[in-house]
């Protein structure tokens, strides 16, 4: 019986090849197939079950990883979500990934280039893969002050130290709370991301840098000022402000808010003309110093560049080749003229650092699982606007728009602001989008801000961006001056 | 007798109590992973079940070094790793569960039938003296084989679970009487076959080269099949009827050398199985589940959910797995019992699973060398038997798992949870030692049982080549063992009628079984 019991152990012997085989199919050959199908629940629990670093805005982590008895181990937790929401963005089994949690991915999860001698240690020691804290240049005081402000009304701030380019605010409103996309069931997540996209009101879209840019209205009139000052006019050049323009080839005529006229001649200073936001002097000066002029004052502030700050910035937009008509209505920001509030705080950023655009960025500082620094943001020029002397001017002329001009309420006791109101038409039956820029002290600027209120706030259509946006960007000011003032 | 000692030595028991360390370092080791990454730290009850693992092993030591001394050293050290990381994984499956909200107590009920069955399978090791003394128990294994394997049909005593009557409920507690009739089957078998071998060997017409059974020989062949088919339709288990059709087959071929059995017997299965396939719809979704467990209809249907599950978590184990505790082998249902191989496959790796596999196919090519090694063909039988289904058993479940097969619902040995399959494949540990023991006490201490034989040159060697000298016209192997007890102690000698006498002597009081 003993050569068919060889035969039989050969025939073993082939059966166990034979799953080994299977084994190694299934285990490595294929494992990586099996491991992408969207029905493996694992691959979820790899991905959002490792340790994530924070996210870190003033020492403080207003997103972490916390521990948690299920199969993903760690629950991402939002500090303050809607505070922040436009900055982080959320972590969702559902959804994914947005914003700052979808830019700084690798390095939020470990797989980062940066953090290869980090994980080879991890391999090492056994201990699991841990990611980075991503260190943010936002202000919580002047952020909260900015949401605070804000309150019920739609619209963004984004705030600007104008010296570095760091963000000190980013707020969108409303906003949303990430915490309630990052459940651990993706049903739910998922419900709550629908409920989020058929909102009305839009929260998932952050109004600062992306989703629909925004006509800039009578702001658009510091970069035709510039422009003017670049090509030699002065703040006391006289230029034409009649009470009503007519516009070459067409019947359209362009008037001032509220058909007033700017002064009492039909010729006032540039100036007078920016203090009391005139129409009609703008159309005419952009009509007459050319829309080139305009269109690369306009590309030095930024316009036309997509950004990465690390977040994908919408670039702001300028019409092309537009004819005479279309320039006058282009220089009080009407017409096909498109901007991001971030666009506009970086103007007021530039007109504050002497002319010198710094690029804007959010995240100060990377450090590894150890807290070594392993990426740090250095400033950085991104343009020279204008000569300081033409941002000096400008300053003199902002500053006169707040302390007697359309921007009065951007006030503050013993800090000279320099802003500029801004009230775009957004159509005939909508109000309009209110704006204010502004930047202070104007001798010695260390903050830029941009408000948008959409369509007139919480005052509709008597809105302008001296009633609705100056006094939210005075808080943010105020705020941003008294935590320096008391950092110091 | 001056030699006891180093007889000792060779047969191996210094080696066993080697490998039985490293088993038990293997099952303390993974219980302390489990504790430690799954159930939130090493704790006191780590210390006491290193007692008991321990203690077991000794034990289980000193009775084979009493009762067995020449027993093969590998079967109980691989069957003890075995168990040992089934009982680990078993508990991380109960914690994980827990984590799920489920709580189960698996681990500690196994952890119980371990010890029931390590310590059934001393007394059989202790009780039994000699294998053959089973032999006068043929037909009464045949029939009580037959009983339990239908027990679960009968009302009021089977139980349906998850589809599959293959449980009977006893003193409250559930049982699967089928891991208990693998046992009884393989004895029949094993002595129907020594008896008839001759008949079902050489007799029948001869048709192209092959000769063919006769039609009346092929009645059990046709009883079993019949029973296989029973089982598969009547209790939904299509493993246990693929168990015990290629058992039998395979201890048929083993019997007679005629392949024409297993051509016969492979092709009734596959008209067998063929058949259910389209008669049956419970089939059909097995073999579709089998086939087409990746399309989505077929998945969203739930009848390949859990066979992809268990894909899917073998996947992420990759190459060197997630390390014990640390996966997710919770999500694959019965990831305790029927998937426990995926769930090493997902924690270990593919490192791991071919780690058990390989303490497999050793434990089982340990069950043939001894099967080779033991005189008697009933001895040999039963060795082939037990060693061939355990390995029928282990490809038949986790090339279900691994889709090399349909998947079916047998359990996988040592490993998987559930007492009965524990306590039989314990018993079938002993009963292989017990045999393993009398193939080389043959081979390594006649001397010492002052018989001195032409054998005493070859330890080692299962056949004698003095005996095989002896009377080389006749084949050692094909020829019916004669009655032990024959040979008068003096191992093989020649008898007149020209056969070769068992080369063991029985132990003093143990009578031949009458044939």
């Amino acid at each position: 019986m003993n050569e068919p019991i060889r035969r039989l152990s050969a025939v073993v012997l082939l059966l166990f090849f034979a799953l080994m085989a299977a084994g190694s199919w299934v285990q490595f050959v294929k494992a990586n197939q099996l491991g992408e199908d969207p029905r493996n629940v694992r691959t979820l629990y790899k991905q959002f079950g490792s340790f994530r670093g924070p996210i870190i805005v003033d020492g403080q982590a207003i997103v972490s990883s916390v521990p948690i008895d299920d199969p993903f181990n760690y629950q991402r937790t939002y500090t303050d979500g809607p505070l922040y929401a436009p900055v982080t963005g959320y972590y969702s089994i559902g959804p994914g990934r947005s914003e700052l949690e979808a830019t700084e991915n690798a390095l939020l999860d470990g797989s980062a280039d940066a953090l290869f001698w980090t994980r080879l240690g991890e391999l090492v020691a056994g201990t699991e893969q841990q990611g980075a804290s991503v260190e943010l240049t936002i202000n919580a005081a002047v952020q909260k002050a900015a949401y605070d402000a804000l309150g019920d009304k739609r619209g963004a701030v984004v705030a600007i130290d104008p010296r570095t380019g760091a963000i000190l605010a980013m707020v969108s409103t409303p906003s949303y709370d990430p915490s309630t996309l990052a459940a651990h069931s993706s049903s739910d997540a998922n419900r709550v991301y629908q409920s989020l996209l058929n909102d009305q009101t839009n929260p998932l879209i952050n109004r600062a840098i992306g989703g629909d840019t925004y006509p800039p209205g009578s702001t658009f009139k510091l970069i035709v000022a510039a422009a003017a000052l670049q090509a030699g006019y002065s703040p006391d050049t006289l230029i034409d402000a009649p009470q009503e323009l007519s516009l070459p080839l067409t019947s359209a005529t362009i008037k001032n808010y509220g058909g007033e006229r700017c002064g009492p001649t039909d010729q006032i200073t540039l100036l007078e003309a920016l203090r009391v936001s005139c129409n009609t002097a703008f159309a005419k000066l952009a009509m007459d110093i050319g829309w080139p002029a305009i269109e690369s004052m306009a590309a030095n502030f930024g316009w036309g560049s997509g950004l990465d700050i690390p977040l994908k910035v919408t670039p702001s937009r300028l019409p092309t080749s537009p004819n005479a008509p279309e320039v006058a209505q282009s220089a009080i920001g009407q017409f096909d003229v498109r901007a991001t509030p971030l666009q506009m705080a970086m103007v007021a950023s530039a007109i504050a650092n002497h002319g010198v655009l710094m690029k804007p960025y959010l995240v100060s500082k990377v450090r590894d699982p150890d807290l070594r620094v392993i990426q740090q943001t250095q400033p950085e020029k991104m343009s020279t606007v204008m000569s300081p002397d033409t941002a000096a001017a400008l300053t003199v002329m902002m500053q006169a728009v707040v302390k007697n001009g359309t921007g009065t309420p951007a006030q503050i006791d013993g800090v000279s602001v320099a802003g500029k109101t801004g009230t775009a038409e957004t159509g005939l039956d909508t109000p309009p989008h209110t704006w204010f820029v502004a930047f202070a002290p104007a001798e010695n600027p260390t903050i830029a801000v941009a408000v948008l209120v959409e369509n007139g706030g919480d005052i509709g259509n008597e809105a302008t961006g001296g009633k609705v946006a100056a006094p939210i960007a005075k808080a943010v000011i105020e705020a941003a001056l008294a935590n320096a003032a008391g950092g110091n | 007798m001056a030699t006891v000692l180093e007889v000792s030595v060779r047969v191996g028991r210094r080696s066993e109590a080697v490998l039985l360390l490293f088993a038990c370092a293997i099952s303390l080791g993974a219980r302390a992973f489990v504790d430690a990454n799954a159930g939130g730290g090493i704790g006191a009850s780590l210390g006491i079940y290193s007692i008991a693992v321990i203690a077991l092993a000794i034990a289980a030591h000193m009775v084979v070094r009493l009762r067995a001394p020449a027993a093969d050293p590998i079967l109980l050290p691989a069957a003890f790793a075995l168990s040992g990381l089934g009982l680990a994984m078993i508990r991380r499956i109960d914690f994980a569960y827990a984590s799920r909200g489920k709580v189960t107590h698996f681990a500690d009920a196994q952890e119980g039938w371990a010890v029931v069955g390590i310590l059934g399978a001393m007394l059989v090791i202790a009780l039994l003296k000699d294998h053959r003394l089973l032999r006068r128990y043929t037909y009464t294994a045949g029939v009580l084989g037959l009983v339990a394997l239908l027990l679960p049909l009968v009302p009021g005593v089977g139980r349906e679970v998850n589809g599959a009557r293959i449980w009977i409920s006893l003193f409250g507690r559930s049982l699967q009487p089928g891991e208990f009739a693998k046992i009884a089957f393989v004895v029949f078998f094993a002595g129907y076959l020594v008896s008839n071998r001759d008949t079902l060997a050489l007799a029948g017409p001869k048709v192209l080269g092959i000769r063919l059974p006769r039609p009346r020989d092929l009645g059990p062949l046709l009883i079993v099949w019949a029973a296989a088919l029973v089982v598969q339709i009547a209790q939904r288990d299509l493993g246990a009827s693929l168990l015990f059709f290629g058992l039998f087959v395979a201890m048929l071929y083993v019997a007679t050398q005629r392949i024409s059995w297993v051509v016969v017997g492979l092709a009734l299965f596959a008209v067998g199985a063929v058949a259910a396939g389209t008669i049956f719809a419970h089939v059909a979704s097995r073999y579709d589940a089998w086939l087409h467990a990746l399309n989505p209809s077929v998945y969203n249907s739930g009848r390949s959910y859990q066979l992809v599950q268990g894909l899917f978590g073998m996947a992420s184990g990759g190459l060197f797995g997630t390390g014990l505790g640390n996966g997710s082998p919770g999500l694959v249902p019965f990831a305790e019992s029927d998937f426990i191989m995926a769930s090493l496959g997902e924690e270990l790796g593919l490192t791991g699973l071919m780690a058990v596999l390989a303490l497999y196919l050793v434990m089982v090519q340990r069950a043939l060398r001894t099967a080779i090694g033991v005189r008697d063909g009933f001895g040999k039988l039963i060795a082939v038997g037990l060693g061939f289904s355990m390995a029928l058993q282990t490809f038949v479940v986790v090339g279900g798992v691994t889709r090399v097969i349909p998947l079916t619902g047998l359990t996988t040995p040592f490993l998987a949870y559930g007492g009965s399959s524990m306590i039989a494949n314990w018993i079938a540990i002993a009963l292989l030692m017990r045999i393993s023991d009398l193939a080389r006490a043959a081979a390594t201490d006649a001397p010492l049982r002052d018989a001195p034989g032409p054998a005493d040159t070859a330890r080692s060697a299962p056949v004698r080549p003095a005996a095989r000298a002896a009377i080389p016209a006749v084949d050692a192997d094909a020829v019916d063992d004669g009655p032990p007890g024959e040979g008068a102690g003096e191992g093989a000698v020649p008898l007149p009628d020209g056969a070769v006498t068992d080369a063991v002597p029985l132990p003093d009081g143990v009578q031949e079984v009458a044939r």
